[in-house]
């Protein structure tokens, strides 16, 4: 029988930036020893500020005090890409994925991602789209989600960040990934959805993008 | 002495930035473990070291963007000079054109063929741009843009620009045709019997909209396909249960008693079927394109009904197991299947299916195949009946069992046969420890 990989999707709901990341790394390092299975992980994260390994601090515009004034908190990481906020009313999701099993190439990996975000949001009326040399997806001149993506050994892990209905005045403390361009969001441009339901769309598209067979076997 | 190289992280990737050196000159590095830091394209990767040995030259500096197979480093194997040179990779790349500006977004590319590559991007308008959602907003309200003033950066028309134009020429403009005929909004001032029934406003639609499940959607997707790639034919025997269920009757307690099982009607007809196909390996294979694949293992996938969906855990080598096997088996993926604590394995994997509609009341069904299987068994009730035995009437205990099969790769002749067997094992049932 031709078999399909599979990918399991996990819906993980609202989870401390922290917690997801040790998460990530337990599956990622599952995955680089060849176990385990794909997996794509859905969830939201409180409040938070996270700066990518290239990231430059100045692009975080307040300081730590109104940051925890705010009750936001903030996390150097390993992800690509520069600032980003997460928030509720954000989709956050994390693929686990052995790109030796799909495409040895980060650009198609990230397009793909790309694509499934995109395809997501045309199910909804939204026409999302990509700009040259700017990673992640734009509706008009406005970032809807934004992509970091961290690899080791084909083994991908972070991902991507699809406002869904996030408090947009959060982005006001960050220059998004470094860029002056303004972000919006489902429920800005008139769709009021859940983080659940968009979630599980979402997975679907994602299993098409990557030639996989979504599973929602095991939740946690 | 190795060289080094920025790999080729895609093919549309020509260059990477070296973001961090993981180990420095003169540090000793296995093979394998990681040895830099790159960035492409907001991915960040590790990149492991292509042998062990001392790093002995650091030829880019962090934060320098490079081609793909320019030499980044070079190794001194581990016991010096001798070793052959392992890595004979790097044709090398036009030469490091340092990256101008920002580290983040690489710089523009050098010259090698990218294009055919470039995934398609919406084309910015030459005249200004207009992002999608403004043109939407413009199609669907009949809009001239050239109309409206800009007041985004360098002129561009924003949401709001629209919003307000709409807003401002609301009056003047002349109704854009509604889709549906005239809704017309004052109805109760004009009482007109014979009119259209008024369409229901948005908010208080008399259906609800709710997005498939992912599981949902992906039994829709499954089902369909089915019978799109399946020339689905069902086979219906009525089998005489007489003999199992005085075996059952006979066994229940003590199944309960000594495994915590019950024991019911299925792991018999699984192990029937796991017989029969033992028998007619047909029944057991796959379709391939112009190939068939016999399969050496039966492993039988057993539907279970969720709460809102439908998953088919597979019993491995169900031919290998007794009644109490497959009872246990049953009841275990049955239960796990409930609580969603199934392996993605457990569900791959199966030569053949059966589903038990009898559970639910149904006397006879006709079942789905389970692609890529060519076969899948229905049990019906098993009901006390009156049947014609040696031309008296009886009252015995009768089931039906639907056999749909592929047409493609089965013949009716050949099924038939094959849920004779399964009939014969049933009626005949000669095992008495289970």
């Amino acid at each position: 029988m031709p078999e399909r990989r599979t990918c399991e999707v996990r819906e993980l709901g609202r989870i401390g930036y922290a917690e997801a990341l040790a998460l990530q790394q337990q599956f990622a390092e599952e995955r680089k020893r060849g176990e385990g299975v794909d997996r794509l992980l859905l969830l939201e994260h409180p409040h938070v500020i996270t700066l990518g390994r290239n990231g430059h601090a100045e692009n975080l515009l307040a300081g730590d005090e109104i940051l925890e004034r705010a009750g936001i908190g903030f996390f150097p990481t390993d992800r690509g890409g520069d600032v980003t906020y997460h928030g509720p009313g954000q989709l956050v999701g994390y693929p686990i994925l052995d790109l030796k099993l799909w495409k040895r190439d980060v650009g198609a990996y990230v397009r793909a991602v790309e694509q499934t975000i995109i395809d997501t949001l045309g199910d909804y009326g939204i026409e999302a789209g990509r700009i040259p040399k700017l990673t992640g997806v734009w509706v008009g001149g406005s970032k809807i989600a934004a992509i970091g993506v961290h690899l080791s050994r084909w083994v991908t892990s972070h991902g991507f960040a699809l406002n869904v209905s996030t408090d947009l005045h959060y982005f006001q403390y960050i220059v998004p990934c470094g860029l002056t361009k303004p972000v919006t969001s489902m429920a800005a441009l008139g769709v009021d959805r859940t983080v659940e339901e968009v979630g599980r769309n979402l997975a679907v598209h994602f299993g098409r993008r990557f030639d996989c067979e979504i599973t929602e076997l095991i939740y946690d | 002495m190795t060289d080094v190289v920025m790999p080729q992280m895609g093919e549309s990737i020509v260059e990477g930035t070296l973001t961090k050196w993981l180990k420095k000159a003169g540090q000793h590095v296995e093979r394998d473990e990681p040895l830099f830091e790159i960035s492409t394209d907001k991915v960040d990767t590790e990149i492991p070291s292509p042998a062990a040995g001392v790093v002995s030259e650091v030829l880019v500096e962090e934060g320098k963007t490079v081609g793909i197979n320019t030499v980044v480093a070079r190794i001194q194997e581990g016991d010096g000079a001798g070793a052959p040179a392992a890595n004979v990779s790097a044709t090398q790349a036009p030469a490091p054109t340092p990256a101008p500006a920002a580290v983040s977004v690489p710089a523009p590319a050098p010259p090698p063929p990218a294009p055919a590559v470039e995934a398609p991007a919406p084309a910015p308008e030459p005249s200004g741009p207009i992002s999608p959602l403004v043109r939407k907003m413009a199609r669907e309200n009949n809009l001239d843009l050239s109309a409206v003033k800009g007041t985004g950066a360098g002129g561009r028309i924003t949401k709001q620009d629209v919003e307000a134009y709409l807003a401002q020429s609301a009056p003047a403009r002349v109704a854009p045709a509604p889709p549906q005929p005239a809704a017309a909004a004052p109805v109760a001032s004009i009482p007109a019997p014979q009119a259209l029934p008024p369409l229901p406003a948005a908010g208080t639609a008399k259906t609800r909209v709710e997005p498939l499940s992912t599981m949902r959607s992906k039994i829709a997707e499954h089902m369909v396909l089915s019978k799109r790639t399946s020339a689905h034919v069902t086979t219906i025997h009525r089998v005489d249960m007489t003999e199992v269920a005085k075996v059952r009757e006979r066994s229940k307690a003590a199944f309960q008693a000594n495994y915590g099982l019950p024991l019911t009607y299925l792991p018999f007809v699984t192990r029937a079927a796991a017989v029969a196909l033992r028998h007619y390996p047909l029944l057991n294979a796959s379709l391939d394109g112009n190939n068939i694949l016999y399969h050496n293992e039966v492993n039988i996938g057993i539907a279970v009904a969720l709460e809102n969906g439908l998953i088919v855990p597979v019993i491995r080598n169900a031919d290998e197991k007794n009644v109490l096997g497959l009872q246990r088996a049953i009841v275990d993926l049955a239960a796990r299947a409930r609580s969603r604590q199934l392996k993605p394995d457990e569900v791959a994997g199966g030569t053949f299916s059966i589903t038990n509609f009898g559970s639910f009341g149904s006397m006879v069904g006709t079942p789905i195949i389970n692609q890529p299987q060519v076969a899948i068994l229905g049990v019906g009730t098993v009901d006390k009946t009156p049947v014609v035995v040696n031309d008296a009437i009886a009252i015995r205990s009768i089931c039906h069992l639907s056999l749909s099969f592929d047409h493609r790769l089965i013949d009716g002749a050949l099924a038939d046969q094959f849920v004779s067997k399964l009939k014969s094992v049933l009626e005949g049932w000669a095992e008495e420890v289970l």
